[in-house]
Order: C-alpha cells, then structure tokens, then sequence
C-alpha cells in the first residue's frame, strides 16, 4: 500500500515515513492518549512536546508496538504493525526513557545482543556496531562494562543500541534526561547527523529549549491531545503577542485585577506566576508606557521589568492556560 | 530468528557468570550446607553415635538397683549419670538430659517378690523431656531389660533373691485359696530354684563364680542398612546433597523471576518487545539459559559430592540426569510463574521465597519427608520438590534403577509444564 501524502513544513508533497491516526488508549478511566495524529516524513525531526504524563510515552510505546491502542491506526512507511515479529518492526528503532543497558556486559556485548534481536550477526554485526559505536563517539571505550561509564556516556550507547539495524524510523522518548550539557549536544549532533542521512526523527520531550533547537516540526500534547502542531514558526504565529514584558512586582502578594489589565486595547495576553507577571505585546515600544501606566494608577510598584521573546513555554501557556513547567 | 534466540541465552549466562558473588554464593552455598548436613545426620562413615544423655537417682542401692545401673551404664546407646531426684529433674527441665530414672527405695526386694507373684511391683520413675519423647521411649525399653537380667539373677544367684524365694513359700503354704495341686507344683519350682540358688551361693563362698547370671535376653540382632548393595554403608551426604542442591536452584528460579521483572523496570522490556521477536522466543530463551545454569550447578555441586564425600549415582547415572534435566525445566517454568505473577520485584520477592522455602521444607530437602506425619506426606506428594529428592535419593544412595527415575521425571516435567503454562497465560507483554 502506498504511502500517504504528508504536506512538510516546506510544503513540499512528501510520502510520510510515519502517519498516527487518531490514537486512543485509556487506562481505566484515564485517557492516556485521546485522539493523537500526527506526521513525520523523512529528513525531518518531528518534536513530541508536552509536559510529564501528557501521553507522549504512550504514543511512542503504541507506535513501537508495545502497547495495544485502544483504537487508531499507525503505519509505518505506509503499512500497518502487524503481530510481534512483523518484519516492519525493523524500520523502527526505540530509545527508550531509561538507560535500556546491562551494567554488567560491556558496551559491544550490549549492541551485540541488541543487534541480535535485530538478526544481525558476524561480520555485519561486527560492521554495525563498529559504526554506531563512531557515531556516538565511544568506539574507544567498547570493551569496557556500561557500569563504568558516565551517565552522558550511557545515553549515547542507550542511543546507539537503537541504531544498529539501520531503522529508518527512530523514536526518542526524552533521550536526555539527566545527562550533562556536553552530553547533550553531542546527542544533539548524532541526531543532526542521523536527519541528514534521511532518517524520520521523533523525539519527545518536555524541554521546551531542546524543541526549539532540534525539531524540525512540532506537536504539543497535553492530557493526551495534541493540542496544536507545527513548525516553531506556525505555533509562534498562533500567538495573540510575539513579545512579552515581565514585570517583576514590588509587592508580589498584593491582589491584582489580572482580567482589568487584560482588558486594555494594547494587551494581548497576561499571566501571573510567583510575582511575575507576563504581559503579551505586539510592540514593545509603544504599548509598554500604557501597561506601566496601568499599574502605577492602580498602586502597583515593580522593581524588575524585562522584555522577552515569545517562546514554546508561552504558546503552552496560551494553548492550555497553565504553564508546562507547573504542569 | 535463532540468532536472538541464542544470544539472549548467551547474554543470561554472560550475566550469571559476571556476578561472581552469586555463583559462588549459588555453588557454595549448597555444598557448605549440604556438607554440614551430611555429617551431622550421619555419614555411615563410622562416625561416633552421639549417646542419649541420662541420670540414675539410685534411692535403693541394693544390689539389684546397682547392677540395673551397671547394666544401663553399659549400653551404647546411653550416657548414664548419677544424681539427685531434685538436680535429675532440673537437667531434664532445662534440656541439659533427655531422661531420668528415679529407683526409689526397697526397689531390690520388692522387685524379687514381684518376681514370682505379681503384685506391689515397685515403680521406678521416669521423668523425660517431652521434645525427646521418642528418647524416653527408647531408654524404657533399655531399662527393662536391665532390670530383668538383674532381678533374674539375684534370684538364682543373691541372698536377696534367697530370702525373697523363702518368702514366697511360706506364702505358698499359708495361702487357703490354692488348690493343692497347684500349690505343690509351684512349691516344686521355687524350690528348685531355692535350691539353685544355695548352689550358686556355696560356688561363691567358696571362691568360685555362680554358673548362672540371671535370665538374659534370648536373642541377638545383627543390623544392616540397606542401601544400594550389601556392604555398602549409607552416605547421608546423599540426601543432604539432593535437598540443599533442590533448594539453591529453587532459589536460583526466583532470581530468574525477579530479574524479568527487573527488566521492566530497567526499559530493557520495552527494547525486547520493540524488536521484532515473538513471545515464544522471550519466554524460551529464557527458559533455556536459566535451565541451562541450573543443570551446570547440579552438576558442579553433585561432582564435588562425589568428589569429596564419595556421594555416587549408585543406582543408573542415565536416571540421576533425567531428574536433574527435569527438575532444571522446573525451576526455569518456576522463575517465569514468578515473573508472570509478580507484579513488581519488591512484592514478588517476599512471596516467592515463602513458596519456595515452603517447597524445599514440604519436599523433604530439611529433614526427610518420612518424618512427617502421614496426611503431610501424602500432601507432599503434590510438591514437586518431593519428587526431585525422593527421585534424587533413589538414584544415588538407595542404588535403584532408571525405572525409579520415570515417576519423579514425569512429575517435575509436568510441574514444568503446568508452571508454563500458568505463566505464559498470566505474562504481562505489554510494556509498561
């Protein structure tokens, strides 16, 4: 079966490499996922976001194969999972959340087992693991136990471990979780690397400054919806202001009539956070002295102000009303 | 898919073998334990029997009380102590002597006219610890035949015996209620023996030792442990073997289960079932390598018996293996029951080893199952750990042949089986 007709972020016409259809699981009462789509092509990084239990695990584990969707449709270069040993498994490559490793074995008697799964064997084992290994930078430390290594260290080979069958489509469950920032922009390298040789990224995470960087679209899920998705670009034009002003209040516990100062024709949106109020504007210039203005006549000081560009954390904030970081 | 079939057993046993503390903790142990075992409940290697450790309370001290002394502190079987009744029933409340027998006083002749007529036998008490019962019993059956060789032999050979004879036939004489026929014939007996004893006693006047000692027990036994063939004596390191090796491997099952439930916890599950591998395969090569450890730490732990305590199949080797392969099938379907229920390793730790403690103690692996009462050991007939020994015992030490080794085969396969079955019914597959 062919595949569909996924339109890119370039618009350019592109056959998806991974196409979610309206994913549903629910454990219980609790719907985990509600009605997930989404797209990823080749060359591209598509960035699940969203904050701790908003379901983007769950879909990464359906999509893997792992969990049974209650209903929905996931195909992988247009076909469908089918079964365990469905010979289209190996398009796929999981990194999994935590460090998937045997402390125990070293690190090439890790990918060997892991390839193994695969069916590689013998020389293109060997080839493999030999390659992944350069990738992520430990080929000189292979023979030594993953108990040995750096936290850093372990990511990089949990990382390699998925790579090793050459999948063309690779699901990153917050492959950085922990990890130091030299660390991380190593992974940030391979996976730079690995978009440019073609390979469908999808990597979640609840960091909105690693989205920002690294994916190419983006897909917010909240409480198991997607509740916007896009290029960085598309979601910052969803914003009512592309700038924001945070004020930092003199007295921080005295009452203020957020919906009053909302309600000025130069506001376009406003939240309150630990004595921190952020202001949506769309110039700085001229709309900053009527927000002050406001706030001089209604008795609040502030000792603080800072402009700041729209960002990933406001358009969450837009979209749900609460702040990922609280979440 | 046989190259992930076999590296993930290879990987099992790369990992066994990695954590040297629990190879040698799961070789070790059994062998220290079993050995321990083997000696103290008896090796047949001609180590010394302990005794059962008594107190006499000699009230009497007359020649029958101090020859049944004499007569008890010769038995092997005992340790005979003298004492006080107060210091006797002390001991023996603190456990420091299983019995304690307390002749009281005029024991002697009152035993010699019971002798010959029956009333006012004279009580000798008997103060036992009851977690030795069976000790006490024993001791009571020593004592009587002390007694009767003593009493017997003052009769026909001791003054007192002498007396305790006039005695009885005056009382003949003067008693209206027996017949006279009766009365001469037993007149006629005790007179013999009035006679017999005056002979004995003029032997001894006159240096010479009395030709008669008393009646004695009439029969002798001679004891054989029946083991593999004649002349073989019993090797309790067999059994000990067999049970700590049962346990050990048991315990190895539920590392095994506890390890698969580790291995969602470590996301290595969700790696597993991402690959494109059946149910079969997981399940299986597990299966495989945790039986293959546990054939290999039979064998080690049974070479070093063999080695050291001389411990053989005696019976058919081919028998020994079979049970060995089966019981290793069982303790694998046993590590994935485990895996299956549990539902983290924190809880399915504590169960499990309740169970298995419960298997090994029901199957006899402690102390043997014949020791239970009877509506236990028809229970245990459902433990397959009973079989694993009981299979184990009749290859080895009883010497019995392969045909022995069918029953407890069949039953540790078919626990395997059910185990299995159970498990692969119950397995969570999906990832957490």
């Amino acid at each position: 079966m062919a595949g569909s007709v996924y339109a890119g972020w370039d618009g350019i016409g592109l056959t998806a490499m991974l196409e979610v259809r309206d994913l549903r699981k629910t454990y219980g009462s609790v719907a985990a996922v509600d009605g997930v789509s989404l797209d990823a092509g080749r060359g591209e990084i598509l960035g699940l976001l969203g904050p701790n239990g908003a379901g983007k695990t769950t879909t990464v584990s359906i999509v893997a194969g792992l969990v049974r969707a209650d209903s929905g449709r996931v195909r992988i270069d247009g076909k469908p999972l089918a079964g365990d040993t469905d010979p289209t498994k190996r398009k796929l490559g999981l990194v999994p959340q935590d460090i998937a490793l045997y402390d125990e074995l070293s690190a090439r008697d890790n990918l060997a087992l892991f390839g193994a799964l695969y069916g590689l064997s013998g020389a293109t084992a060997r080839q493999a693991i030999g390659a992944a290994l350069e990738l992520v930078g430990l080929a000189d430390r292979a023979r030594e136990k993953v108990k040995a290594y750096s936290g850093g260290m372990k990511r990089r080979l949990n990382m390699a471990a998925a790579l090793l069958h050459d999948p063309q489509v690779l699901l990153l469950d917050e492959p950085t979780v922990g990890v130091d920032p030299q660390s991380r922009n190593a992974i940030f390298e391979n996976l730079v690397t690995l978009r440019e040789r073609g390979k469908t990224l999808v990597y979640t995470t609840h960091y909105m400054e690693e989205a920002e960087r690294l994916c190419d679209r983006l897909v917010v899920i909240d409480r198991g919806k997607v509740v916007a998705a896009g290029t960085l670009q598309d979601l910052y034009r969803r914003l009512p202001a592309s700038n924001l002003l945070a004020i930092e209040l003199e007295h921080a516990d005295r009452p203020l009539a957020l919906d009053e100062l909302g309600a000025l024709a130069e506001v376009r949106s406003v939240a309150r956070s630990n004595g921190v109020i952020r202001v949506g504007v769309r110039d700085l210039a001229r709309e900053t002295p009527a927000v002050l203005a406001w706030l001089e006549s209604h008795g609040h000081s502030w000792r603080h102000l800072e402009s700041e560009r729209a960002s990933l954390e406001t358009v969450f904030l837009t979209l749900t009303g609460r702040s990922m970081r609280d979440s | 898919m046989n190259s992930a079939f076999f590296a993930l057993v290879r990987k099992d046993i790369l990992l066994f073998l990695g954590n040297r503390r629990a190879v040698l903790m799961t070789i070790a142990a059994p062998i220290a334990i079993a050995s321990f075992f083997g000696y103290v409940f008896g090796s047949g290697g001609g180590g010394e029997t302990s005794r059962i450790p008594i107190l006499i309370v000699d009230l009497d001290a007359s020649p029958i009380s101090r020859a049944v002394t004499a007569n008890l502190a010769a038995e092997k079987a005992l340790a005979v102590e003298p004492s006080t009744l107060e210091e006797a029933r002390e001991k023996v409340r603190k456990g420091k002597a299983s019995v304690a027998l307390s002749i009281p006083q005029g024991f002697g002749a009152a035993a010699s006219n019971a002798l010959f007529r029956g009333d006012q036998k004279p009580e000798i008490g008997v103060l036992f610890d009851p977690s030795h019962a069976a000790e006490a019993g024993m001791v009571k059956g020593i004592l009587m035949g002390s007694v009767m060789q003593a009493v017997s032999r003052e009769a026909m050979s001791g003054a007192g015996g002498r007396a305790s004879l006039d005695q009885s036939l005056r009382d003949i004489e003067a008693n209206r209620d027996m017949a006279p026929a009766d009365k001469r014939s037993l007149s006629e007996l005790l007179g013999s023996l009035r006679r017999w004893n005056d002979y004995n006693q003029n032997r001894r006047a006159a240096g010479e030792n009395p030709i008669s000692a008393g009646v004695s027990i009439p029969f002798t036994t001679r004891e054989e442990a029946v083991t593999s063939r004649q002349g073989l004596p019993y090797n309790g390191y067999a059994h000990s073997f067999a049970g700590m090796a049962v346990q050990f491997i048991l315990f190895l099952g539920i590392d095994v289960g506890i390890g698969m439930l580790l291995l969602r916890q470590r996301g290595l599950w969700r790696r597993f079932r991402a690959a494109p591998l059946s149910r079969t395969v997981l399940l299986s090569s597990r299966a495989t390598s945790a039986a293959a450890i546990s054939m290999a730490i039979l064998m080690v732990v049974f070479g070093f018996a063999r080695v050291v305590f001389g411990v053989r199949a005696e019976g058919s080797l081919g028998g020994f293996l079979l049970i060995c392969a089966a019981f290793s099938l069982m303790t694998a379907s046993f590590g994935l029951l485990i895996a299956a229920l549990g539902n983290s390793p924190e809880t399915a730790r504590g169960l499990s080893i309740l169970v298995t403690l419960l298997m090994v103690m029901l199957g006899g692996a402690w102390v043997p199952a014949f020791l239970f009462p009877q509506w236990l050991q028809q229970l245990t007939l459902f433990i397959p750990t009973r079989w694993a020994v009981d299979g184990l015992d009749a290859v080895t030490w009883r010497g019995l042949g392969l045909a022995s080794a069918i029953a407890p085969t069949a039953v540790l396969l078919g626990s395997a089986v059910l185990f299995g079955v159970v498990a692969v019914w119950r397995f969570r597959w999906e990832a957490d």
